[in-house]
């Protein structure tokens, strides 16, 4: 996804060697995918469900910060 | 003898003659407190092994703070891996990993590498379509754990 657009950056963290990381963000399964910073997607979906959901969350994030 | 059986490194070789465009790595260290920081060097080391068109640089941390801010990365070990053109520039690809690239994150790593290297992406037109289109910063943070 970073590959398809400069505004994407992808981190692939190793939650047991960071646990500050793991913490901050609440991760009790793997994988979880954090979207800046704050929502979520829980566990390893297709490729189009993924994309979908990351996308979702930046619209609501989007409309939270126009609101 | 590297980490990687002899079998293991014919594999990776082919794998890798499928990369078109050379990639470097850049592997963010630190010399104390970073009890996975050497391993993680020596998963890297046996890349440009079987590859002459991969290549590792190192950035200290603490001694080149700078540099490691300008890829975002605080701690250690981290990689961020580099597109390079002929003429030696690099371009980044703003895809990192935090920690070392043990278990299935090695294979993650060697997937990331191939794709900035040129196998080119196994995201649908539709959906690179709909990626070409985020006109905002994002940060995706995968959170994983070793297998």
């Amino acid at each position: 996804m970073a590959f398809a657009n400069p505004n994407i950056t992808a981190v692939a963290v190793e939650a047991t060697e960071f646990p500050d990381l793991a913490r901050r963000y609440r991760v009790t399964g793997v994988p979880k995918t954090v979207v800046n910073e704050t929502t979520e997607i829980l566990g390893a979906l297709p490729q189009d469900a993924y994309i979908e959901q990351a996308l979702a969350t930046l619209n609501s994030q989007r409309s939270t910060h126009s609101d | 003898m590297g980490l990687l059986a002899a079998a293991e490194q014919e594999k990776l070789r082919e794998t890798f003659n499928r990369m078109t465009s050379p990639v470097r790595l850049l592997f963010f260290t630190q010399t104390l407190d970073c009890e996975t920081c050497l391993q993680t060097r020596q998963i890297l080391d046996e890349l440009p092994l079987v590859s002459d068109r991969i290549t590792i640089d190192e950035v200290n941390v603490v001694l080149d703070k700078d540099k490691a801010a300008q890829y975002g990365i605080d701690r250690a070990p981290a990689i961020a891996v580099l597109a390079q053109d002929p003429s030696g520039a690099t371009h980044d690809s703003r895809i990192r990993f935090l920690g070392a690239p043990s278990g299935y994150e090695f294979i993650s790593l060697v997937q990331a590498v191939l794709l900035v290297g040129g196998r080119g992406s196994h995201l649908t037109d539709e959906n690179r379509r709909r990626l070409a289109a985020v006109d905002t910063p994002v940060t995706l943070q995968v959170f994983t754990t070793p297998t």
